[in-house]
């Protein structure tokens, strides 16, 4: 069974009497350790997709399976704990918590984790997983004494202390410099090509999309390409060419 | 989610803003410690004013006679001879509601030094208790007589202030001779001015001396020979032998009774009386007490059967003390209502930075709600800032407060008062103005949508 299984999803929002359609019949399968890169144009719908994804927002119709929960059924309460041991979030603007020190920020999820882990063990988490990203130096920096690069850094790390199935990442290299964003997304690649760990970027930007295996495409709220894995599953493939063929955005 | 991971998380947030924190504790400090300095000065003014109003006798109660009746004639109150001396000692010893009690026995008559006389309102033979009594003990000059005095029957008095003025006019009172009813008293001590009493009399217009002396010496009766039935008695009664010793002016109209005539016609024994017997209760509260356990004993000692009345009267001073409950009632909750409203404006305070704190921390709400904090848990980390902060608030609002009344005592020479149910109470109280004041705030946090929180900019 995949990972990821959206079923004709429907998103509609309320404006006073106006109802905008947003998502119109969205299926989308993503398997366990894909890479998946969702593109499309800003007002396409790609954000209350990805919303729906990552357990923010449920959809007006349509279901919507993630490891075989059924989470358009959930209430908010059993969603935040889905989000907190299944869903890894990596924004744009990396939302770390200001005078923080990076230790602070990466062991956050797990003090809303509902086995409770001594402090010892969140610690030991977090800094291992700081170390394997090269912070080990930067541990006790706060967001405002690191780099763009460092930042999103330490937003992976964070994305990551709980052992995610998923990983979500919104815009990952919008606020970074064409270095640092190929140091970030050849990251991703690793994660996807070693640990198997299935990831979705959101993006609007064909270079970044290019890192992906597969293109999902989203205009005007439909999926115009790429809804399924072409040639079926292949887990924990990875490529160094852009795949991205017949996208156009 | 732990609870020392919630505080942890919560003091963290606090930390991240220091300045804040404190601008916002200050309000809350001040509430408190103003609730603390009130209550403190409160209590030890109240305590002032009931000491001043109890040194005008609000502890005090009089123990009168009962009424003597004789053929249907009332002799009115005061009348009967039941109250001793041993009686008043006797309250003193086992009454424990009791702090002091003292014997008065009064006379009337005028006073001589030199040339010039006086009959003062009152003369009261006593012992020394007399002045612990009326809280008096501080004398403008000279000293009390003992109770040596009191057992020796000494021709010693002390003075009230109008009696100085009005006998010695400039002269030093003290280690004169002045004469009552022609008995010659050496004055011992001047009495501190206390001024006039409710009802408007001059309470400086005393002479104080020995009951035994004034009992034998100066009156040679009790204030019960004014009623003719005693009086016609009064020649036969063997009351005093001392009073023998000095000319005595009353007409003997019948012949006295030879020793024979006597021993044939036993009179009843007739005991030492005393005209009152003043008593002071340990504290305004304790007067009814003090009354059940007088009542109790003086029945005992005057062997009252259960049918019979009591044949003596309690009075208390009722007024005085209404007057005074009501006055520190009235000062604490004057001084209690003005401290709340500062905690209350404290409480605003904290509403308001929370208020402030959540619009500003919109976008760590909803990344808190993206990585997996449920509504509750957003709720309960604001809930348990804003209740960190008042307590904070409290527990150094207590020291500014205790610190505070120290310094009013010191610099100021104000009566305080620790009180311990004010710092509970300013602890309850700032708890809970933390979780009311916080509660909209932590609220208002929980309720944000995740996706909008994390747009906010």
């Amino acid at each position: 069974m995949a990972l990821i299984d959206l079923k004709n999803i429907y998103k509609t929002y309320h404006v006073g009497e106006l109802d905008v359609p947003v998502l119109k019949g969205v299926s989308l399968s993503v398997e366990r350790g894909e890479l998946v890169a969702l593109m499309g144009a800003s007002g396409s719908g790609k954000s209350t997709l990805m919303n729906i994804l990552g357990c923010l927002d449920h959809p007006t119709s349509g279901e919507y399976w993630l490891e075989r929960h059924d989470v358009s059924r959930l209430s908010s309460d059993e969603r935040a704990l889905l989000r907190n041991h299944k869903i890894g979030f990596v924004f744009q603007n990396f939302n770390l918590l200001p005078r923080t020190s990076a230790l602070d920020n990466v062991m956050l999820p797990l003090s809303y984790a509902l086995e409770a882990l001594s402090d010892r063990e969140v610690h030991n988490r977090a800094t291992e997983l700081l170390n394997r990203f090269d912070l080990g130096d930067r541990v006790h920096h706060e967001p405002s004494q690191l780099s763009g690069g460092e930042q999103q850094r330490v937003a992976i790390a964070r994305a990551l202390i709980n052992q995610p199935a998923l990983l979500l990442a919104d815009e990952p290299t919008g606020n970074l410099d064409s270095h640092t964003s190929e140091e970030v997304l050849r990251m991703f690649q690793h994660l996807n090509q070693e640990e198997h760990l299935t990831i979705i970027i959101v993006t609007h930007d064909p270079a970044v999309a290019r890192h992906a295996r597969r293109t999902v495409g989203i205009s005007d709220g439909v999926i115009i390409d790429g809804a399924s894995m072409p040639g079926g599953p292949q887990p924990g493939y990875l490529s160094e060419a852009p795949l991205a063929a017949g996208v156009t955005s | 989610m732990k609870v020392y991971r919630i505080i942890k998380t919560a003091m963290r947030a606090l930390r991240r803003n220091p300045m804040r924190a404190m601008l916002t504790t200050l309000g809350i400090i001040i509430g408190v410690s103003a609730v603390i300095v009130m209550m403190e000065i409160g209590k030890g003014s109240s305590a002032a004013i009931q000491r001043t109003i109890a040194s005008m006798g609000a502890n005090n109660l009089l123990i009168h006679p009962g009424t003597a009746a004789s053929g249907g004639v009332s002799f009115g109150a005061g009348s009967a001879m039941t109250l001793t001396p041993q009686d008043c000692d006797a309250i003193l010893r086992e009454c424990p509601a009791v702090s002091n009690a003292a014997p008065e026995v009064q006379a009337r008559t005028q006073v001589v030094y030199g040339n010039r006389n006086w009959v003062p309102m009152q003369i009261n033979g006593t012992t020394p208790a007399y002045l612990e009594v009326r809280d008096w003990t501080n004398l403008d000059m000279g000293e009390m007589f003992s109770d040596l005095d009191v057992r020796n029957a000494s021709k010693v008095c002390v003075l009230g202030q109008t009696l100085v003025r009005e006998l010695f006019s400039g002269e030093f009172p003290v280690g004169r001779e002045l004469r009552i009813n022609n008995v010659s008293f050496r004055v011992l001590g001047v009495l501190s001015a206390k001024g006039a009493n409710m009802m408007g009399r001059d309470q400086d217009d005393i002479i104080l001396a020995p009951w035994t002396t004034i009992k034998y010496r100066v009156t040679g009766t009790s204030l019960t020979n004014v009623n003719q039935s005693s009086a016609s008695s009064g020649t036969s009664s063997p009351v005093n032998t001392l009073s023998k010793l000095y000319p005595n002016e009353k007409l003997i109209l019948y012949p006295e009774p030879s020793a024979i005539q006597a021993a044939n016609t036993p009179l009843p024994v007739r005991f030492t009386n005393v005209d009152h017997i003043l008593v002071s209760a340990e504290s305004t509260v304790a007067i009814p007490l003090a009354i059940k356990q007088i009542t109790q004993l003086l029945r005992e000692r005057h062997r009252t059967l259960p049918h019979q009345p009591d044949d003596f009267n309690i009075r208390d001073m009722t007024e005085m003390t209404k007057t005074l409950a009501s006055t520190s009632v009235l000062m604490t909750n004057l001084l209690l209502s003005v401290a709340l409203i500062s905690l209350l404006v404290g409480g605003v305070g904290i509403m308001n930075i929370m208020l402030v704190s959540v619009t500003e921390r919109t976008r760590e709400i909803g990344l808190r709600m993206s990585v997996g904090a449920r509504a509750r848990d957003i709720l309960r980390q604001f809930l348990v800032e804003a209740v960190a902060l008042c307590l904070a608030g409290g527990a150094i609002g207590i020291v500014v407060g205790c610190g505070c009344s120290y310094l009013v005592t010191l610099i100021l020479q104000w009566p305080t008062q620790t009180s311990l149910p004010a710092i509970l109470a300013s602890v309850i109280v700032s708890a809970s103005v933390g979780i009311i004041f916080g509660f909209y705030p932590a609220w208002k946090a929980s309720k944000l949508d995740p996706i909008e929180a994390l747009r906010y900019e």
